[in-house]
C-alpha cells in the first residue's frame, strides 16, 4: 500500500519522510481463570448483569481480597514466554480513583514491583524479524462496566467484570509503524492464546490496547512528546489511530507548534483522535502498597513447575521445524499458527519418525478436512496417534499413499476409534507384497495388448501407464505401485533384449 | 434477675439451673435500664434470644460450645449477617450486612450470644467516643467522663455489667485505652492472629479485633475462640493457635519503660502505681529491667501518617453509589460523591481522609508516607530487639485517666497524643493487653499495659492473669 496516497490523499510529501514514528503499546489481557483475581466469584463473559458478584467484588464494608494463585501462574507463563525476568518477591498496590464501576474506590494492581520485567516479542519485518522489548508485565483487576446507552436517563453499572484478572503488558517504545504495532498485537494474541491464558478477543474486550505515540524528526535521537491514545478496540483501529496521530503530530510540528502530553481517544467512525478534557486527566492515583494482601513470593521451585508444564512456544517450534525437521518457513508457520494445530502436530511427531510425511499429512489431508468442513483443528476427529499409525502403514508398504489418502483416511474419519491397520484389512485395502501376482497380471495384459507392447518397445514409453493401470485393475489396487512399476517396466524392457 | 458479670459466673448460674435465655433477657433489660450511657446503638433482642435458646438446647444435649453462657456485644464496625452495621457513621445509615465477620461466626459457633452493637468513634477514629454520629458514650464510672475510644461503647457495655465480654477493634489503642479508662481488661492480639474479615477497615495494616472483659480469663476464652488462620483474610498467620491456658509462668524477664512513667504529663497516681507494680514484680522473682520507648517523639506521627493514608483509601468505597447514604441534593456523579461524602462523614473522619490523601499525593509521598514506613520499620525492629531479650514489655496504657467530655475536643493533637503508649504495639504488630492497675484520687481507673513478641499471646495472657496489681 502506498501510504502517502492512503493517508493524506494529497500531493504533499508524506509525514514519514520527515518524521520518525515512535510507539509503545500497553496491552491489557483478561485472564482465563475459573474465579476472579481476589474473590471466588465466577470469571465469565456474557452472563446476566450483576450475577457474578459477591460481597467481596461489590466492595462491601469489611471484605478483603484473597489472591487467586492461578493469576500468578498465568502471568509467569506469559513472562517466561516473552523472556522476562520473573520477580522473586513482589507486592500489590492500590491505585486510587473514583468511578461508579469501581466499587472499592481503588484498583488492586502492581506498581513498583511488577511480576515480569525485561522481555521481548519478535515480529516479522521484510523477511526478517524485529525485536520489540517488553518493559514489564503486571497483574491487576478489571473494573466493572458502565453502560451509557441502554437507559436514556441513567448510567447502568454491571459489576460482573469487577475483579476479573488482567495482565498489563507494557512494551518498550520500539514500534516504528502502524503495521509493526499490528504485527506486535498479532504476536501477543498468538502467545496468550497459545499459553491458554486469555482468549485474545479484542471485540469482546478480553484484549485491549492503549498506544503511546510520538514523532521525532528523522535522524533525531531524542524522543518527542508523546500522547496516549485510548479506546482502541480492534487491530485495525490500533493501526489507524497510530497513523492518524502521527500525521496530526507531524502537522503540529510542521506548523511550528508543540505537541502536548495528553490522553486522547480514537473515534473509529471518523478515523481521528481527539483530546480528552484536561479535567479528566488530572489524576493522582496515590499508589501505595496494598495492606490487605501479603507480599508475594515466587520460589525457584514453583517457577520451575510452571515452566515444566508450559506448552512448547510457537517460536521454539518454528525454529525446530525449519532447522531440525527441515520444513520450509511457510510450512513451519502454518503448523504453528494456531495452538491446536501445533500441539496436534507435536503429538503426531511423538510417535512418528517420518517427520516430513507427518508435516505433509498435516498440511495436506488434515488441513483440507478442516477447510472443507469449515471447522477448527480442535474439532478434527482423529487422535494424533491414528495419523502416526497411518504413516507407519504407508512406510511399511502395507498401503499405497494414494489408497491411504483416497480410501483409508475417509474411513478413519468415520471410525476414529478403529486403528487404520484394522480398517485396511476389513476393507481389503492392504497391498499385495507378492511379485508373482503382479507379474501374472502383467503377462496377462501383455498377452491381451501385443500391439501396445510392440509400440512401447518402439519408443512409446507413455504406454507404461496403460500397463500399470491394467495391473492395478487386475490386483484391485492392492499392488504396491512402486513395486508394480518396477515389475511392469522390467517385463517390457526384458523382452526387448530377448 | 441482675446480670452476672463474668463468664465464669454465668457458667455457674447455668450449672445451677438458670437458662441462657434468662441471662440474655436480664442483659437486654439491664442495657435498657442503662440506656443513658448510649453504649448500645441497637439491641438484637430477637436474634439474641434465638441464639440463647439454641445454646440452652445445646446445653441440654451436651453439645454446648466452650462459650455457652457468654453474653457479648460487638462494636458497630464488625459485620453480623442480616444486622445493621454502621461504624457509627451517617454514611452507612440503614446499611445491613450481608455476611458475618469471621470472628462473629466463630464466637456464635462457640455458643456466644450477641446482645447488640455498641457505639464507637466514627470509623474507629477517635480516643473518646465523641466522634460518633450517634452521640458520645458516658463512662459508667462517671457519666461526665468519656469511656475512651474508639471502642468506647464496647468498654462501657462491659464496665456497666451488661455483658460479660465485648468485641472491639484496636488500630492505635482503641481497645486498651478504653479498657484503662473503664477499669476493664482489653486485649489487642498479634496482627494476623484474629481475622479482620468483616471488620470495617480503618487502617488495614494496624486493625485487629480483640476482646474486653472483666477478667483476663474471660478475655482469654473469647480470644481462644477467635484466633487462628482464616482463608478469607490473607494477612492472618497460618501458625497454629492452640488455646491459651492461664497457668503461672516461671520468673520472667520484663523490660520496663521507665521513661514512660517518669515523663511529664503522666498522672501521679499512674506513676506511683507503676513504680509499686515494678517492686512487686521484682519481689515475686521476676527480673525487671529499665528500657526505653523507641523513637518516642516519632511514634504518634508515624502512626497517624500511615493510618490516615490507609484510611483515605479504605473509606473511598463509601461513595454514595452502591450502598449507604446518598445525598438527596446530588445530581450527577461528581456531585453524588462530593455531597454524599460531605454529608455522610463527620469532621474527624473528613480530617483524616484529607490528611491521608495529602500524605499519599504525588510530591509528598516520599516525605511523608515512604518516610513513615521507614520509621515504622525502625520502631518495629527496636521493639522486636527488646522482646528478643525480654519476655514482656511493661508500661502504662495511658498517661492519664478518663477525662471529661469535651476536654480535648478542640485540640486534635492533644487527642492524638492519647495514643502515645499504645501505638507501639500496632506499629510493631505485637500483642498487647491492658489490665486494671489502680485508681486515681477521683476513683477513676487506669491500666497497666504488657506487650509480648508477635504470637506471644500465651505468655502475655498468663502474665496478665497473674500480674500482682495489688
Amino acid at each position: 500500500m502506498d501510504r502517502s496516497e492512503a493517508v493524506t490523499g494529497t500531493g504533499a510529501p508524506h509525514w514519514s519522510e520527515r518524521y520518525e514514528l515512535v510507539v509503545g503499546l500497553e496491552v491489557h489481557a483478561q485472564l482465563r481463570t475459573h474465579s476472579k483475581a481476589y474473590s471466588s466469584d465466577a470469571n465469565a463473559y456474557g452472563d446476566h448483569p450483576n450475577t457474578n458478584v459477591s460481597v467481596v467484588s461489590l466492595g462491601h464494608p469489611g471484605t478483603l481480597p484473597v489472591l487467586n494463585r492461578a493469576v500468578v501462574d498465568h502471568a509467569i507463563r506469559l513472562g517466561l514466554a516473552t523472556g522476562c525476568t520473573i520477580a522473586e518477591r513482589m507486592h500489590f498496590a492500590r491505585k486510587n480513583y473514583f468511578y461508579p464501576d469501581l466499587p472499592k474506590g481503588y484498583q488492586i494492581t502492581q506498581d513498583s514491583t511488577p511480576i515480569c520485567t525485561g522481555g521481548h516479542v519478535m515480529i516479522p519485518v521484510d523477511g526478517g524479524e524485529k525485536r520489540i522489548g517488553i518493559t514489564r508485565i503486571h497483574m491487576e483487576e478489571d473494573a466493572g462496566k458502565s453502560i451509557h446507552d441502554v437507559d436514556p436517563f441513567h448510567t447502568l453499572v454491571d459489576l460482573n467484570r469487577a475483579g476479573v484478572p488482567l495482565v498489563e503488558i507494557v512494551s518498550e517504545p520500539d514500534i516504528r509503524s502502524g503495521q509493526e504495532a499490528y504485527d506486535y498485537l498479532v504476536e501477543v494474541r498468538r502467545l496468550v492464546r497459545h499459553l491458554d491464558i486469555c482468549d485474545g478477543n479484542m471485540e469482546e474486550g478480553s484484549l485491549r490496547c492503549d498506544a503511546n505515540i510520538s514523532v521525532r524528526p528523522r535522524g533525531s535521537d531524542r524522543f518527542g512528546t508523546r500522547c496516549e491514545v485510548k479506546n482502541l478496540n480492534s487491530f485495525r483501529n490500533v493501526m489507524r489511530a497510530i497513523e492518524h496521530e502521527a500525521q496530526r503530530q507531524s502537522e503540529v510540528l510542521d506548523a511550528g507548534g508543540t505537541v502536548h502530553m495528553e490522553t486522547r481517544t480514537f473515534d473509529a467512525a471518523r478515523g481521528v483522535t481527539a483530546g480528552l478534557r484536561s479535567k479528566e486527566l488530572a489524576h493522582d492515583y496515590r499508589y501505595f502498597p496494598e495492606p490487605d494482601l501479603a507480599p508475594l513470593r515466587v520460589t525457584p521451585q514453583h517457577l520451575e513447575r510452571v515452566r515444566a508444564a508450559m506448552p512448547p512456544l510457537p517460536r521454539e517450534l518454528r525454529a525446530r521445524y525449519t532447522g531440525q525437521l527441515g520444513l520450509s518457513a511457510y510450512d513451519a508457520g502454518v503448523l504453528t499458527d494456531d495452538k491446536a494445530t501445533a500441539l496436534y502436530f507435536e503429538a503426531v511427531l511423538a510417535s512418528c519418525p517420518n517427520t516430513k510425511a507427518a508435516a505433509n499429512w498435516m498440511m495436506g489431508d488434515v488441513r483440507a478436512w478442516c477447510n472443507a468442513q469449515g471447522r477448527a483443528m480442535e474439532d478434527f476427529p482423529l487422535p494424533p496417534a491414528r495419523i502416526a499409525e497411518l504413516i507407519a502403514l504407508i512406510d511399511a508398504g502395507a498401503v499405497s499413499h494414494s489408497t491411504a489418502s483416497q480410501r483409508l483416511f475417509p474411513l478413519m474419519l468415520e471410525q476414529p476409534g478403529t486403528p487404520p491397520q484394522e480398517l485396511a484389512q476389513r476393507h481389503d485395502l492392504l497391498q499385495q507384497r507378492d511379485d508373482g501376482a503382479v507379474e501374472a497380471a502383467m503377462r496377462e495384459a501383455m498377452a491381451r495388448y501385443p500391439d501396445k507392447v510392440q509400440a512401447y518397445r518402439q519408443g512409446n514409453k507413455g504406454l507404461l501407464g496403460l500397463f500399470m493401470g491394467e495391473v492395478m485393475k487386475a490386483t484391485k489396487g492392492k499392488a504396491d505401485p512402486r513395486q508394480a512399476n518396477a515389475v511392469v517396466r522390467a517385463l517390457l524392457e526384458q523382452d526387448t533384449t530377448s | 434477675m441482675r446480670p452476672v458479670r463474668t463468664l465464669r459466673e454465668a457458667r455457674e448460674a447455668v450449672a445451677s439451673g438458670t437458662t441462657v435465655r434468662a441471662l440474655t433477657e436480664a442483659a437486654l433489660a439491664e442495657a435498657r435500664r442503662q440506656q443513658d450511657l448510649n453504649a448500645f446503638l441497637e439491641l438484637f433482642d430477637a436474634s439474641a434470644l434465638e441464639q440463647a435458646d439454641r445454646v440452652d438446647a445445646s446445653l441440654r444435649t451436651g453439645t454446648a460450645g466452650p462459650l455457652a453462657g457468654l453474653l457479648l456485644s460487638i462494636k458497630d464496625n464488625i459485620c453480623y449477617k442480616d444486622h445493621r452495621t454502621g461504624a457509627s457513621s451517617r454514611i452507612l445509615e440503614g446499611f445491613t450486612s450481608l455476611y458475618s465477620a469471621t470472628a462473629v461466626e466463630r464466637l456464635l459457633a462457640a455458643g456466644a450470644v450477641i446482645v447488640g452493637r455498641t457505639n464507637c468513634d466514627e470509623f474507629a477514629m477517635g480516643s473518646s467516643n465523641e466522634t460518633s454520629a450517634y452521640g458520645p458514650v458516658a463512662n459508667p464510672l462517671d457519666p461526665k467522663r468519656v469511656p475512651g475510644g474508639s471502642s468506647g461503647g464496647a468498654a462501657a457495655s462491659v464496665a456497666a455489667g451488661i455483658v460479660h465480654a465485648a468485641l472491639g477493634s484496636d488500630t492505635g489503642g482503641s481497645i486498651r485505652q478504653p479498657a484503662s479508662f473503664t477499669g476493664t481488661v482489653g486485649l489487642k492480639p498479634t496482627y494476623g492472629r484474629v481475622s479482620r474479615y468483616g471488620l470495617i477497615a480503618f487502617a488495614s495494616s494496624f486493625d485487629q479485633i480483640g476482646p474486653f472483659g472483666h477478667t483476663v480469663e474471660d478475655v482469654t476464652d473469647v480470644y481462644n475462640a477467635m484466633a487462628g488462620v482464616d482463608p478469607l483474610d490473607s494477612t492472618t498467620s497460618s501458625r497454629p493457635a492452640p488455646p491459651v491456658t492461664l497457668e503461672h509462668t516461671g520468673p520472667l524477664r520484663i523490660a520496663y519503660y521507665r521513661d514512660c512513667v517518669e515523663r511529664p504529663g503522666v498522672a501521679p497516681a499512674v506513676r506511683e502505681a507503676m513504680t509499686a507494680l515494678v517492686e512487686r514484680l521484682q519481689r515475686a522473682g521476676h527480673t525487671v529491667e529499665p528500657a526505653e520507648l523507641p523513637l518516642p517523639d516519632q511514634q504518634v506521627p508515624t502512626y497517624y501518617i500511615i493510618a490516615t493514608a490507609e484510611a483515605s483509601s479504605n473509606l473511598a468505597r463509601f461513595d454514595g453509589i452502591h450502598y449507604g447514604h446518598r445525598s438527596k441534593a446530588a445530581s450527577g456523579v461528581e456531585d453524588t460523591y462530593r455531597l454524599s461524602r460531605s454529608e455522610g462523614f463527620g469532621p474527624e473522619v473528613q480530617r483524616r481522609i484529607l490528611l491521608g490523601t495529602f500524605v499519599l499525593s504525588a510530591g509528598y509521598y516520599d516525605a511523608y508516607y515512604a518516610q513513615a514506613q521507614k520509621v515504622r520499620r525502625l520502631i518495629r525492629e527496636a521493639t522486636l530487639r527488646t522482646l528478643a531479650r525480654h519476655d514482656l514489655i511493661l508500661l502504662p496504657t495511658c498517661p492519664i485517666t478518663a477525662f471529661e467530655r469535651g476536654a480535648l475536643a478542640a485540640d486534635p493533637i492533644a487527642m492524638y497524643l492519647q495514643d502515645i503508649f499504645t501505638v507501639q504495639a500496632n506499629l510493631a504488630g505485637t500483642p498487647a493487653i491492658s489490665v486494671p492497675l489502680g485508681t486515681d484520687a477521683d476513683g477513676m481507673p487506669f491500666g497497666a499495659q504488657l506487650l509480648a513478641a508477635p504470637f506471644g499471646e500465651e505468655v502475655l495472657l498468663r502474665a496478665a492473669a497473674h500480674l500482682p496489681t495489688r
